[in-house]
């Protein structure tokens, strides 16, 4: 067999990805941990934070709560069934973070875990922080025009 | 003893004038190798995926040694009595064979052919006793699920979802010793129980192939043409046809690589059926979410040990043909957008009274 | 009201990411970070806002909506600040979330060890 003509075969054999079932189970799993992130809002809001005020608290509790069931490997769990649904909200970016960060204890506090924390969480900082100094600079720019 | 105890017949097919015999073998399998179907077929099973040790690094080369040791002993050995090992693993630097070797003190000569180690082990074991330099090497391999893991995926506690495709890095360690045929005449060695002499008649090193496929979740697609070049070319050099074979054992196609396999076989008119068997799909219940099958050094290993090899002991098969793939990317190399490399060896072994 | 809406918009955003990982076959790093910086364009161009407020925490707990708090704490600093807030607005926004990740990861790190 030829080698494109292997390549399309290996494509056809392959089972595919149950696409439907994921995207229910991401629906579902996502939604649940917004909803979640709805309610710890909801009540901070009503001890007193403001709408503008509330996010910082908000997000930090999330987070704590995304490194207690990746600590307890709960999380790797949720996210074989969730997919998205546990990788796309603030709780999975959490997950990033605390997974490799434990992973590496063994290579050394500074080596290991210092070193390696960002390995996954790291492109989403980097990127979403890049294009946000060039829509920035774009705002800037236009600083007079928009309000 | 000379350079033409082993004719070259063909290209990297080699025959064994005086084959060498497999005497003794030994399996170390982790939990959920242990609830596979052949779970009761192990030597020994460890069920702390840890065994105690602080790092999985130092769990796997602990799962390793367990099995030159547990040979050693069923074979009524010692190490002093091994010239040579021929032993490897998945992860940099083979640093489970490297660090294990330390310890067990014989000779070694480091092996790496991805899961296609198994094989490469045992074929370089047979070389060297059949060249009549050696009396006794051992062919050792170890792999664990989670040093895998974290040597080609992701950290163990981020959540990734399988795919399809993907394969499932087996827990388990795997020798088996080769000896000299005159050698293991001596009152001192016991086979392991009554039944056959299994013997390595010849071998087929294998040839790197790529067909272009980049997926490193679907090495199975990536391996079968690595499968099929060796097994062609050991029908063409041993000048046997697929109907010599009770078993031809592959490891580790899986689900995906299997089916291609029969169909690249197939074109080349060879339709081993039901003789084709892969240790990928073997060593798992379908319902193990294994997704696609098992793989990893120890799995082809595990699967020879428990289940083909005691076959051909108990006299229930006569030949068969072992052919473990490697798949030879690093994860480096995929991030570089290369495609993948793959090898595949073949070692024969037969039963006789 | 307001629990529904996030249960339903932060659900879809999470199943329109999955299924466009599903069918494009990126891996998932490249679907996270592109939802980040979705976020960030659609919060630049004032999309993300109006948004976040209707959908609530269905909007912001989601990455796009890590992207949108960059690009809005820049916003909100260029009149005070000037050019500066480009460099400093994003990370005062959401510091408090990559702080606490990173806190959480070196604790964790101390008293936990990667199990399957």
């Amino acid at each position: 067999m030829e080698k494109k003509e292997y390549q399309k075969r290996a494509r056809q054999v392959e089972p595919p990805r149950p696409v439907a079932r994921n995207a229910f189970w991401a629906f579902l799993i996502g939604g649940a941990i917004c909803l979640v992130g709805q309610g710890v809002q909801t009540a901070l809001q009503g001890v007193g934070y403001s709408e503008e005020t509330v996010k910082a608290p908000t997000a930090v509790i999330m987070v704590f709560l995304g490194a207690l069931f990746t600590a307890t490997g709960l999380y790797d769990r949720l996210t074989v069934l969730g997919g998205m649904g546990a990788s796309l909200p603030i709780t999975g970016f959490s997950n990033a973070v605390v997974a490799p960060a434990i992973e590496f204890r063994n290579e050394g506090a500074v080596m290991g875990t210092g070193a390696r924390i960002f390995q996954v969480a790291g492109p989403v900082i980097a990127y979403g922080l890049f294009a946000a100094f060039i829509v920035g600079i774009v705002r800037f720019a236009l600083r007079g025009v928009l309000s | 003893m000379s350079a033409t105890q082993i004719a070259l017949a063909g290209r990297g097919h080699l025959a064994f004038k005086q084959p060498p015999v497999l005497t003794s073998w030994a399996t170390v399998a982790g939990k959920k190798e242990t609830e596979g179907p052949l779970g009761r077929h192990f030597d020994r099973i460890v069920r702390d995926e840890t065994m105690g040790e602080k790092s999985y690094e130092r769990a796997e080369r602990k799962l390793f040694t367990g099995a030159v040791d547990l040979l050693l002993s069923v074979a009524g050995r010692h190490a002093s009595d091994v010239d040579l090992l021929f032993a490897g693993d998945l992860l940099d630097q083979i640093v489970t064979a490297n660090f294990a070797a330390r310890d067990i003190g014989i000779p070694l000569v480091g092996v790496y052919g991805a899961c296609s180690t198994s094989s490469e082990a045992l074929l370089l074991s047979a070389m060297a006793v059949a060249s009549g330099s050696v009396r006794r090497a051992i062919a050792a391999t170890a792999s664990h699920h989670l040093s895998a893991e974290r040597q080609y995926r992701y950290p163990i506690e981020l959540g990734v979802q399988r795919l399809p495709t993907a394969q499932w890095t087996a827990t388990g360690a795997a020798a088996f010793l080769v000896e000299d045929p005159a050698e293991r005449e001596s009152p001192s060695a016991p086979a392991k129980g009554d039944g056959a002499t299994l013997r390595i008649v010849s071998a087929t090193v294998g040839r790197v192939q790529d067909y272009g496929l980049k997926d490193p979740n679907n090495m199975g697609a990536a391996m079968a043409p690595a499968a099929a070049d060796t097994i062609l070319r050991h029908l063409q050099g041993s000048g046997r046809s697929v109907e010599d074979f009770e078993l031809i054992l592959t490891g580790d196609l899986g689900r995906v690589g299997h089916p291609l396999l029969e169909e690249l076989l197939a074109e080349e008119r060879v339709h081993p059926r039901e003789r084709l068997q892969d240790a990928g799909i073997l060593l798992y219940r379908d319902d193990q979410k294994v997704d696609a099958g098992g793989s990893g050094a120890a799995c082809s290993a595990l699967v020879l040990g428990a289940m083909a090899l005691p076959r051909l002991r108990r006299g229930e098969m006569h030949r068969m043909l072992l052919v473990a793939t490697g798949s030879l990317h690093s994860p480096r190399t995929y991030q570089q957008g290369e495609s993948i490399p793959t090898i595949a060896h073949a070692v024969e072994v037969e039963a006789v009274r | 009201m307001t629990f529904l809406m996030a249960f339903l918009i932060g659900g879809a955003l999470c199943m329109i990411a999955q299924i466009v990982m599903d069918l494009t076959r990126l891996t998932p790093a490249h679907i996270l970070v592109g939802g980040v910086v979705m976020g960030v364009i659609l919060g630049g161009i004032g999309i993300y806002e109006p948004f976040a407020k209707f959908a609530g925490a269905g909007a912001t707990i989601p990455l796009p909506g890590f992207g949108y708090s960059m690009v809005a704490g820049i916003i909100k600093e260029i009149p005070k600040e000037g050019w500066v807030s480009v460099f400093s607005g994003a990370f005062k926004a959401t510091g408090a979330g990559i702080k606490a990740a990173l806190i959480f990861g070196v604790l964790a790190a101390f008293f936990v060890r990667a199990r399957a």
